[in-house]
């Protein structure tokens, strides 16, 4: 895009805010973001990464997921992190998202609609932007 | 199948230990005693950060949040919440009105930390613009261009409070101030983030996860102090946050954001990269500048302050990352409201690195006025295998101990200043019994020495005898005298130092003095390092009653120095024993001894 006037950026805020309230990224429906500071990266998040893509595609699930990559929430002792937001089910942050959990968090939670037993995790303060 | 309702019950340490286990198995059984397995799942998850009211119960999609939950409570959790929708409401947590709800206002959380400065990382994917934006990224900017005059500015963040967040804690708004008041056409802007303390990241993900945040606020700053050009000074060792930097800067440019004639405003501003060495004096500021400026870091006395003469001569103000990141928050949510979070004379929050042997190590963020109790055993899920406290050190290596008595103090500038600590850059290093003050004095020590530019002599030499000093005690060889000695040195440099390197150089001994100078005789009198850190004081030896002569040990020692005839108790020769503890972790039957 070419440089932006005032009434530019504040047209582009307005536009973006109605996509994300509707919760699509490029059409998908669910989200899975990963955790991608340097903490999250040194536990491996780039192999989680990998492993949801694959699963994903295994699943045939890649049509309706975007998977996106963050900074880090704060949970350095739990990385890798990935947040999944979903139609019909709570938002929920997972730790602990090793390679090796990949599939089983896309089976469980977006095939089955069920949470993974001791990955779940908090997300560590209320968002200030939204209220 | 589907599940309607989603019981998350807290599987932390602290919650575990009050019965978190049993909530979990009788929630499941209720739930199939009354039929609903099939409506809700129940799960357990990690610590909420909130040890002090657990065991807790989540329930989603309500966020129904129970507090000091018993397992005799799950038939009512099920049967009233998943079965009729109605919430149990003498187990929701109502915070204590008086206190709390005036600090944060307008939001209620049962939540310790509050997210300023933190407020987009693992929330945005920071290599995108458009998710800055929408959540209301450059609005700031918007006001300070076109609705508020440079003036109104630096009223505002003035009116905020927000004080440096380096570790002085300089009133951010009184900077800009000077350096807009300074004659002159050419002034800069200079992000600090050579962030340099041991244990301390809280710059690296700021900008790794909200780079943008950094930009909008040197162009506001630039606004508000008539500056167009700004630089970040940041380490090489942090590949990732440059990398994000270049991305936003690029991205900033292409939208209009950064470089001539700013939204069509007529205010122009830039910002380049200078990558630090990662020499830990640059962080001083006047070293800073040498260092941009192409020369040996090196810093120089004040006044002049930067505001008045800095980078080549000309006004400059230096921020820290995390002071940055604040400002575009208090020009869309407004000075009062930032100025209602923190204490008196601390407003805001702090983002503090908590590592060290803590269960839930991590970046947080609190508003000042909490207290480390709060930190340490709520948000940090206490200590790590059910050890015992013994300090926590703040500010690293210009910073002190602070022990279990003060913990209950509320967190500001002033009041770790006066517990012989300070705020410093924000990393917080917890320490159990395992952790030896003399160890960990000489540590700091060491890494002062070593980052010592050497430019004043105080610091260049008296960081050097300290660290000789320190070094004698932990070898068993040292005397009495040594303390005074310390302590003399140590208040001579905190007074005759250049900068704050030598002039805090001295915190950490004498901190550690202060609070334990028992463990410091031990070491003299005694020769005996009670936490086993100080090799020179542990001898190791075999117990010969537990000893079973599995050999176990002396296959492990690299001398080798342990003997023994198999089935019979083994020797360690002391004379020949490196004291590197191998047996000590071979042993499968607690038979090898640290004394």
């Amino acid at each position: 895009m070419a440089k932006m006037t005032l009434d530019q950026l504040r047209a582009l805020r307005a536009q973006k805010q109605e996509e994300l309230e509707k919760r699509t990224v490029e059409g998908k429906d669910i989200q899975m973001i990963v955790g991608m500071g340097t903490c999250g990266i040194a536990a491996g998040a780039k192999q989680t990464f990998d492993a949801i893509v694959a699963a994903l595609e295994k699943h045939n699930m890649a049509g309706k997921v975007v998977v996106r990559q963050t900074g880090c929430m704060g949970l350095c002792y739990v990385e890798p992190t990935v947040e999944v937001v979903m139609p019909d089910m709570p938002p929920v942050i997972y730790g602990k998202m090793t390679s090796d959990v990949a599939e089983e968090l896309v089976v469980k939670h977006l095939i089955e609609h069920s949470l993974l037993d001791n990955h779940i995790f908090d997300r560590p303060a209320v968002d200030i932007v939204k209220h | 199948m589907a599940y309607k309702n989603f019981i998350l019950v807290c599987g932390g340490t602290g919650c575990e230990s009050s019965r978190s286990d049993e909530i979990y198995k009788s929630l499941i059984s209720e739930a199939e005693a009354l039929g609903v397995s099939h409506d809700v799942q129940v799960v357990k998850t990690g610590c909420f950060g909130f040890c002090e009211q657990g065991p807790i119960v989540k329930v989603l999609p309500s966020e129904s949040f129970y507090v000091k939950v018993k397992p005799e409570d799950a038939h009512e959790i099920i049967a009233e919440q998943v079965i009729k929708g109605r919430e149990v409401s003498r187990l929701l947590y109502r915070k204590d009105k008086k206190a709390e709800t005036a600090k944060l206002e307008g939001i209620e959380s049962y939540q310790k930390q509050f997210r300023i400065v933190l407020r987009n990382c693992g929330v945005i994917n920071p290599e995108s613009i458009d998710e800055y934006i929408v959540r209301d990224g450059y609005r700031a900017l918007e006001k300070a261009l076109f609705e508020m005059t440079p003036e109104e500015v630096i009223a505002e963040v003035k009116a905020s409070g927000l004080r440096g967040r380096g570790g002085a804690g300089f009133p951010t708004g009184l900077k800009w101030e000077a350096a807009r008041k300074s004659p002159g056409d050419i002034k800069y802007i200079v992000c600090n983030a050579d962030e340099g303390d041991p244990g301390a990241y809280m710059d690296r993900s700021t900008i790794e996860g909200d780079p943008h945040s950094i930009l909008e606020a040197m162009v506001i700053a630039g606004r508000a102090v008539g500056a167009n050009f700004g630089y970040i000074y940041i380490r090489a060792e942090y590949p990732l946050a440059i990398e994000r930097l270049k991305i936003a800067i690029q991205q900033a440019k292409n939208y209009g954001l950064l470089g001539k004639d700013i939204l069509g405003s007529g205010f122009d501003f830039d910002i380049e990269i200078r990558l630090g060495a990662g020499a830990f004096v640059c962080g001083e500021e006047t070293a800073l500048l040498q260092s941009i400026e192409g020369k040996r870091g090196m810093p120089r006395p004040k006044p002049p302050f930067p505001a008045v003469k800095g980078l080549w001569g000309k006004p400059t103000v230096i921020n820290n990352v995390e002071t940055l990141a604040n400002v575009p928050v208090i020009l869309t949510r407004g000075a009062k409201w930032f100025a209602s979070i923190g204490t008196d004379k601390s407003k805001g929050t702090k983002v503090f690195a908590l590592t060290g042997k803590i269960n839930n190590s991590g970046l947080i963020e609190v508003p000042m006025g909490t207290t480390l109790r709060e930190i340490i055993f709520d948000i940090g899920g206490g200590i790590r295998n059910g050890k015992k406290f013994k300090g926590v050190q703040t500010g690293g290596p210009s910073g002190g101990i602070i022990v279990e008595k003060d913990l209950d103090t509320q967190i500001s500038y002033e009041s770790l200043t006066a517990l012989g600590s300070m705020m410093g850059s924000g990393g917080m290093i917890v320490m159990d019994e395992d952790d030896c003050v003399v160890d960990v004095s000489k540590f700091y020590m060491a890494f002062c020495v070593d980052e010592s530019c050497g430019k004043c002599a105080p610091c260049r030499i008296g960081t050097k005898q300290m660290y000789g000093l320190l070094d004698k005690i932990t070898k068993g060889q040292g005397e009495e005298a040594d303390l005074v000695k310390l302590e003399q040195i140590g208040k001579a440099m905190t007074k005759a130092s250049l900068c704050m390197l030598g002039g805090s150089a001295a915190n950490p001994t004498l901190a550690t003095l202060r609070h334990f100078r028992d463990e410091y005789l031990e070491h003299i009198r005694d020769k005996k390092c009670r936490a086993g850190k100080c090799k020179d004081l542990v001898v190791y030896e075999i117990d010969p009653i537990k000893c079973i002569g599995c050999g176990l040990c002396a296959r492990h020692c690299p001398v080798p120095c342990i003997t023994g005839e198999k089935k019979k108790p083994h020797v360690i020769d002391g004379s020949k024993c490196i004291k590197c503890g191998e047996c000590f972790v071979a042993c499968k039957f607690g038979a090898v001894v640290k004394r």
